[in-house]
């Protein structure tokens, strides 16, 4: 999914942009960029949803069979959760956040120094995330809890895994920025291409709050 | 001509750098020919292409009906063996529903949405390419199961556990997962972009409630395209996931449970029979007033209603399970949503008999199918209604009942819309109008084969015929009725091939007369997209038009005098702009989007096939969005050449 976004986030990155005004004569005022980015970021709200949803029922179906005694469920279930490990990733994740919105004010003000900074610190923030997943992952299959071992491993790998696939392309933009940056084509006039990339990042991140509450503390 | 030759100049007045990342792949320049059609970003050649594509894939879907049809005919047939018929209807709900119908809404949202709010092209060109692309390779390779797969036999909405390994172990499954999900990112990309350009490129003055029915139908009709497709791509990756690499999704041994797929499936379905019908509403909404000669009766509530059916449309999604032991509680919930819908659907269909009433009707093909529509979709309707009574759908769920209910919404109702769509803005497209001789034999031929194939299913369902049942014997006393539907579906087949035919025909005979000039409004009608010329300049309007009234192009040719009486103050000619793209700078032509597409569909056929083969599709699709991204942008700016940059030489 995150791959049908990079051409509409890379198709702003054009040569001929240089006098870029944002929300220039749009009837919304909001530049088409900025919108269409909304807009998939709605239709992502339900590609979540339902993931979630499907997750919580799977969950359920699950727990409610192995509690039957269901001779032909077996493997872990959420007791291999390691909540104070996925707590301390979970901020290292938010913390992108934050230094996603300093890399945005960074380019607005025109301090490209700076928000390279930023936006390489935000990389790798989401880079050390994606590690922890890997580690958490792979923990979690050492433990006997594989991809097809029980429908509670195929809802959390799939959904913990769409969610770690739209962390990898966001990763990719943020390289491709500071690509760009390094290229001398990301200045104050372009701090929209910034903010973009900052938009969905945010959002990525939201989705793991979700997740983190729901899949990890809740259920 | 407009598209401009050489890279823009830079605003500092530099030469800008232009860099081939794969020389034979740049962006070509004046092509011409199948190189155009390939590359082009144009919206009008866009959605011409859709409803090429549409019409051939509704051409296939069409013989397998007849294939249904013909194994019908009579008791005991064996032209097709159980398992052949389970394909043949498969994919023939599948590729009108997927390919046939929603690509011609796409087909006129495409070519009509920028001429209706007055805009140069849509917000992203290119992606507007891509999207019909991926929507044609996904469209390409579910049909490849007719050759090199096992066949899709589940069914359009394809149910757990039987869409699994287990119950469907040929690939035939996998191609109907697969090319739906491609086509699928088509729609997406395409929701996106459209709704960008109906919010953000109207022209001056086209504030909401000056914008035309067809164009609020269709910000509707994406809406729910963006937030429905994503529900079936989760259920179709679950499914693919269960399918592929033995994921556990819908696997009952496991205590999964297989109402999940019903539950996703059709949280995506009901808005989906929405957004096959809205467009064709959008559609006879533009030509019932041209015709009758009035304005739209009641436009806020057109307006309001289209909404609120798309609100709606997602409180729904269970009636299509009430016999799956949803429990009393959400049967009645779904229940009384579903009688609710009906109320702004009525609306729609009182409006429009409102327009009509005392006006002075026009009936000519296009009027013809828009009233067909009407009456149809109300019957159609009629019977949607008796199903939200969850007891009485009980009786009549998965009979002959149902296919009948649908086919006179989507095939009495939409269909016609579309057909009534074609024969109003055909000159628009081409030039030229179609045959209203031709035109009437196709409307009265569709009309007899239509009602003769889909009235008797009222009957053979409350006889009991259950629907998809491969044949039935002498003594069920189905054999009169499905004759009867047999023979009308012949006729209803030779009927829309008369759309072919009439194009065919009516292209030659204004060949032989030397191309006359069809006009700019051709029907003295009321929106601004017949402001311009026929067929349609490359560059739409030659400057901004400037919006003061709803139906702004009626009020600009027609006025009241002092008496009140309307008296027309300007001929179209008077008012319609010269054609002259002189300094236009329209969006070039780009590779990229055809071969992202081919990229996407090998990595599809790598997930039925083999893993590996999805190295190379990746590969294709990482060139092309790389390239995608670096290509020069000589559209000057994607987000606002359509107002910026038009220095007009005229006066």
């Amino acid at each position: 999914m995150a791959d049908v976004a990079t051409p509409a986030v890379d198709g702003h990155v054009d040569a001929h942009h240089d006098e870029h005004h944002e929300g220039h004569h749009t009837s919304l005022g909001i530049s088409n960029m900025k919108l269409a980015m909304w807009l998939f970021l709605g239709s992502e709200v339900l590609l979540f949803g339902a993931l979630i949803s499907s997750y919580l029922l799977s969950v359920a179906r699950f727990n409610q069979e192995r509690a039957e005694g269901n001779p032909l469920v077996t493997g872990p279930g959420t007791e291999l959760f390691d909540i104070p490990f996925t707590s301390a990733s979970s901020f290292i994740l938010l913390m992108s956040s934050l230094t996603m919105v300093l890399a945005h004010q960074a380019i607005h003000h025109g301090d490209v120094k700076n928000s390279r900074i930023w936006i390489g610190a935000t990389a790798a923030l989401g880079s050390l995330f994606l590690a922890g997943q890997v580690y958490e992952f792979t923990v979690f299959y050492r433990e006997g809890l594989g991809f097809t071992t029980n429908l509670f491993g195929s809802a959390f790998f799939t959904l913990t895994g769409f969610h770690g696939v739209h962390v990898t392309g966001g990763i990719l933009m943020l390289t491709s920025l500071l690509v760009l940056s390094f290229q001398g084509k990301l200045n104050k006039d372009r701090h929209e291409t910034v903010e973009l990339v900052g938009l969905y990042w945010h959002f990525v991140d939201i989705v793991w709050v979700l997740i983190f509450t729901i899949v990890y503390l809740v259920v | 001509m407009a598209i401009i030759e050489e890279p823009l100049a830079l605003p500092s007045g530099d030469r800008p750098t232009v860099s081939n990342p794969l020389g034979g792949l740049s962006r070509p320049r004046g092509a011409t020919g199948l190189k155009d059609w390939l590359t082009t970003v144009d919206h009008k050649k866009i959605g011409i292409m859709y409803g090429a594509a549409a019409l051939f894939f509704f051409v296939i879907g069409g013989i397998a009906a007849l294939g249904i049809r013909t194994q019908l005919a009579a008791p005991d047939q064996t032209l097709l063996s159980g398992d052949a018929y389970n394909r043949v209807f498969t994919m023939h709900g599948t590729v009108m529903v997927f390919l046939a119908v929603m690509p011609l809404g796409a087909a006129f949202a495409n070519y009509l949405l920028p001429l209706q709010i007055g805009a140069r092209d849509v917000a992203f060109p290119r992606i507007n390419a891509f999207s019909f692309w991926v929507f044609l390779a996904g469209g390409i390779l579910l049909n490849t199961s007719w050759f090199i797969g096992g066949g899709a036999n589940g069914g359009w909405f394809n149910y757990a556990p039987n869409n699994g390994v287990a119950y469907s172990p040929s690939t035939g499954i996998d191609f109907w997962n697969i090319g739906l999900l491609i086509a699928g990112i088509g729609s997406m990309t395409g929701a996106v972009n459209l709704i960008t350009t109906v919010l953000n490129m109207r022209a001056p003055g086209m504030s909401w409630m000056k914008m035309p029915v067809f164009t609020w139908m269709t910000l509707v009709t994406q809406f729910l395209l963006l937030f429905a497709i994503p529900v079936l791509t989760v259920a179709q990756v679950l499914l693919l996931l269960d399918r592929g690499f033995d994921a556990n999704f819908f696997n009952v041994e496991q205590g999964a449970d297989p109402l999940l797929w019903q539950h996703l499936f059709w949280i995506f379905g009901h808005p989906e029979v929405y957004l096959m019908i809205l467009p064709a509403f959008g559609i006879v909404s533009e030509t019932i007033p041209v015709f009758s000669r009035k304005p739209i009766f009641g436009y806020p509530f057109m307006v309001a209603s289209g909404v609120g059916i798309g609100f709606m449309g997602w409180g729904v999604w269970a009636h299509h399970m009430f016999v799956s032991g949803l429990g009393p509680l959400s049967v009645a919930a779904f229940s009384a949503v579903t009688m609710f819908i009906a109320v702004p659907t009525g609306v729609k269909i009182l409006n429009w008999l409102a327009t009509m009433w005392g006006g002075k009707l026009l009936l000519n093909t296009a009027m013809l199918f828009s009233i067909g529509l009407v009456t149809q979709f109300t019957v159609g309707g009629l019977s949607g209604v008796m199903h939200s009574v969850a007891a009485s759908d009980t009786q009549q769920t998965d009979t002959y009942f149902i296919v009948a209910h649908f086919h006179y919404v989507l095939f009495g109702g939409a269909l016609f819309g579309f057909m009534a769509g074609f024969y109003f803005w055909w000159p628009k497209a081409f030039g030229y109008k179609l045959s209203e001789k031709w035109g009437k034999a196709h409307f009265w031929t569709m009309v007899a084969g239509f009602n003769l194939t889909f009235g008797p299913m009222h009957i053979l369902g409350l006889q009991g015929m259950p629907r998809r049942m491969q044949t039935y014997s002498e003594v069920q006393g189905f054999g009169l009725w499905n004759m009867v539907a047999t023979i009308g579906s012949f006729i209803l087949g030779v009927g829309s091939l008369l759309i072919l035919v009439n194009a065919f025909v009516s292209y030659r005979a204004w060949k032989r007369a030397g191309r006359p000039d069809v006009g700019p409004d051709p029907w003295d009608a009321r929106g601004i997209e017949w402001m311009i010329q026929s067929p349609a300049p490359e560059h739409n309007f030659d400057v901004d038009p400037v919006i003061t009234e709803l139906d702004d192009f009626w009020h600009k040719k027609y006025a009241e005098d002092e008496n009140g009486k309307l008296v027309r103050v300007a001929t179209a000619e008077e008012l319609a702009h010269p054609g002259n793209g002189e300094g236009v700078h329209l969006p070039a032509p780009s590779y990229w989007p055809l071969v992202l597409s081919i990229g996407i569909m090998i990595i599809g056929y790598g997930l039925i096939f083999s893993l590996y083969l999805c190295i190379p599709g990746a590969f294709i699709m990482m060139t092309a969005l790389y390239g995608w991204s670096l290509e020069p942008a000589d559209d000057l700016d994607a987000d606002d050449h359509h107002h910026g940059e038009v220095e007009v030489a005229h006066g």
